[in-house]
């Protein structure tokens, strides 16, 4: 499949603070890509680079061939943009959003029309389409947005995390909306912090931190990067002292890297049955308590705290 | 154009479905011009909010008609609305008026009454007396007062006219059927003329001051067509500072941002932003004017030039909510400024208190302000004007829009939509 975005050393500057560091990748036609990183990374701002918004402090990208920095317009007309904040006219209703959206990418007439009905129901909403937008929950407000990205039927689809701070249901539903228009044939740029959305999700994920893609790859190809490991992670309580713990952890021959995130403490070892009666030993001779552990495969959770030594999650 | 046009129904079908917006836009100027009208007495038929109007009358007649005419002006019925006093001299009372410090001068000038009812030298040679015209010298600077001085003249004459065609044929049927001489017919012209003076229909002018326009029709001049306007045209300056605000609401709430990533470019969402602020402006001045003419029998006037001045009005206000969006950084700062300059152009448009009472110097500064251009054009139209008579208010108002746009084009091209 031939590469309908292409990204070569993008560079975004605010002001002193630069939050895109030279970032380049590519996606190819038919893909999902994910871009992982923790907030702050510079996830929506490459995105509002990548979709005309912002222009970059320097680089550049073609999107179906089009420069995002010479030719915007053709760079609009083939992507949709799923922005991370709802951007709706909550005393509209559903219905008069889409339809709103739909003419500013120029849609009229009868196509304007069947493609609304076919978006609501997409978006599950064909029912409460004549309500107005501020009377829907959460779940029901990210799936409208998510509905305004795909009315001209574009062949690039940027959806920005789109599943923040909503209930598991709708957060189901998201995720299973994106993988059929995938397999309807639309190429899906998605960022997210969550590890699992990624995993589940993505054909091709990159790693993104503090403005930069740190590692690029299947899932595969990431997980090895950090070698055959295994991570355990351990829940204490809150009074206890976790760093003491982990520095502790450490010394143990056969541990890589113990990290501490809240009361948890993540211990990555190439086998963690071999360092499970030292790390208990350890806790006891402190009188920390262990309330459980869990044993985990490498996943992109350990492959960036591997990378950079801090969890994925604030 | 087709994205400019579909993006101002938007906003207007936004601005009509916001609550708070209505309240702003529709209910209070509504209820202030019910509030105000009720204490000025409109609706009990008094006295009128403009009120004390310096007028001076040079009366060279000094004979029945002429005496009326001062008389009427010096009655009970008038004593508030106006302030008459007897000059002498035409020269002196024109300059009065020059300088301002009346809002017009009535020169009635010598034989009048005889030009009207003849007398009896007349009567006797056959000779037609020929016409002799009161002259109404009007202070341009006082367009409301002097307009009322206008039509309460005009007023008179219309009516000792109407009562001069019925007063000579049936003196001529009494002569002609020897029930008098055409010695006592000068006395009997002379008594219907004062009887007409006395007549009731005269003791309302107080309240609805009839005039009549060059083509013959009635109008009146009612105190809420200068309330109303006013009211209308002050909110009509939070709508704008209401539709500017929108703009960097949607900026903040991402849809404008959004509409940025369409293939849309920057120019026809600032332009569809403007005609939905245009828009929703005219809607709530035309609705404000349905409302009134419908609730209070209110006559705005000549209706193209009402349509004409409304949206020249409107086109101004827009200027005035553009620049101050493109000035502000946040919406509460547009918010702030919006009602501030509400408020200033209110007064200083002279909504509350006529223009007239104030020193000549905010009556210049009020030039400023579309309320003030407005105020007179509909004030023009109230007192039976059409949309001839506005041409120096559109034009103003047209100019001072032009200005404004494009004073705020370059200013929002050097802020930017969004950040770059
Ligand atoms: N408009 C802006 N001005 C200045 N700094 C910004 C702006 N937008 C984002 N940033 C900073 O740039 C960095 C990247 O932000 P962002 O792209 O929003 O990250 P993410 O989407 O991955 O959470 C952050 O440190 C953020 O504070
Ligand atoms: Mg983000």
């Amino acid at each position: 499949m031939p590469n309908i975005l292409e990204v070569k050393n993008l560079v975004k500057n605010y002001g002193d603070f630069q939050a895109v560091k030279g970032v380049s990748f590519e996606i190819a036609e038919g893909e999902i890509f994910s871009l992982l990183g923790p907030n702050g990374a510079g996830k929506t701002t490459t995105i509002s680079m990548l979709s005309t918004l912002y222009t970059p402090t320097s680089g550049d990208a073609t999107i179906g061939g089009h420069s995002i920095s010479k030719d915007p317009m053709g760079v609009r007309n083939i992507i949709g943009v799923v922005p991370q904040d709802l951007a709706l006219y909550e005393d509209l209703t559903a219905k008069e959003n889409l339809i709103f959206w739909g003419q500013m990418y120029g849609l009229s007439g009868k196509s304007l029309a069947s493609r609304v009905d076919e978006v609501l129901g997409q978006i599950g909403l064909t029912d409460k389409a004549k309500d107005r937008v501020k009377t829907y929950s959460g779940g029901m407000k990210r799936r409208v947005n998510i509905g305004v990205g795909l009315l001209h039927k574009p062949r690039l689809l940027f959806m920005d995390e789109p599943t923040v701070g909503i209930d598991p249901q709708s957060r189901r539903a998201i995720l299973d909306t994106v993988k059929d228009l995938n397999k309807q044939g639309m190429t899906v740029l998605y960022t997210t912090h969550y590890m699992e959305e990624a995993e589940e999700l993505s054909d091709r994920v990159g790693i993104i931190d503090h403005g930069q893609l740190i590692a690029i790859g299947t899932q595969k190809e990431l997980t090895k990067q950090v070698g055959e490991t295994e991570t355990l992670i351990l829940h204490i309580s809150e009074n206890d002292d976790p760093e003491a713990l982990a520095k502790a952890f450490r010394d143990i021959k056969e541990v890589l890297e113990a990290n501490v995130v809240n009361t948890e403490i993540s211990v990555i070892t190439p086998s963690a049955k071999d360092v499970l009666a030292a790390v208990v030993t350890k806790a006891n001779e402190r009188g920390i308590k262990i309330h459980s552990i869990d044993i985990r495969e490498p996943n992109l959770e350990a492959v960036f705290l591997h990378l950079t030594g801090r969890a994925l999650r604030d | 154009m087709l994205k400019t046009f579909i993006i101002g129904i938007k906003d207007l079908r936004l601005a009509f479905r916001d609550r708070a917006a209505l309240i702003f836009m529709l209910a209070a100027p509504f209820a202030l011009t019910l509030g105000l009208g009720l204490v000025t007495g409109r609706f009990s038929g008094n006295s009128s909010g403009i009120s004390d109007i310096p007028v001076i009358i040079v009366n060279l007649d000094k004979k029945e008609l002429g005496n009326a005419l001062e008389d009427l002006f010096s009655s009970q019925d008038l004593a508030e609305l106006v302030e008459p006093v007897s000059g002498s001299s035409p020269e002196a009372a024109r300059q009065s008026v020059d300088e301002d410090k009346s809002a017009a001068a009535i020169i009635i000038p010598e034989g009048f009454t005889n030009s009207i009812i003849p007398s009896q030298a007349d009567f006797a040679n056959g000779n037609e007396p020929e016409a002799i015209q009161i002259e109404v010298y009007a202070n341009p600077s006082r367009p409301t007062s002097a307009g009322i001085i206008k039509s309460i003249v005009d007023e008179f004459i219309s009516r000792v006219e109407e009562g001069q065609v019925s007063a000579q044929t049936s003196i001529l049927q009494m002569i002609l059927s020897g029930r008098i001489t055409p010695e006592q017919a000068e006395q009997a012209g002379i008594e219907m003329g004062q009887r007409l003076q006395n007549s009731p229909n005269v003791d309302t002018l107080a309240i609805k001051l009839n005039s009549t326009t060059a083509d013959g029709e009635a109008v009146q001049f009612d105190i809420l067509a200068y309330l109303a306007p006013g009211m209308a045209l002050m909110f009509l300056m939070y709508t704008v500072s209401h539709g500017g605000r929108s703009i960097l609401a949607e900026k903040a709430q991402g849809t404008l941002p959004r509409m940025l990533v369409t293939p849309t470019n920057s120019m026809q969402i600032l332009g569809g932003k403007v005609f939905g602020i245009f828009l929703t402006g005219a809607a709530q001045m035309l609705i404000l004017i349905g409302a009134t003419t419908l609730l209070f029998q209110l006559k705005w006037g000549d209706g193209f030039g009402v349509v004409m001045l409304v949206f020249a009005a409107v086109f101004a206000a827009t200027g005035w909510g553009m620049l101050i969006t493109a000035l502000a950084r946040t919406t509460a700062q547009v918010a702030n400024v919006g009602s501030a300059i509400m408020l200033i152009f209110g007064i200083l448009g002279g909504s509350f208190i006529s223009l007239e009472q104030m020193p000549l110097a905010v009556q210049t500064f009020s030039k400023i302000t579309p309320n003030a251009w407005a105020l007179d054009g509909f004030t023009t139209l109230g007192l039976g004007g059409t949309l001839a008579d506005l041409f120096a208010p559109i034009t103003a108002l047209l100019t001072m829009g032009i200005i404004l746009f494009l004073t705020s084009v370059v200013l929002f091209g050097k802020k930017n939509l969004v950040q770059k």
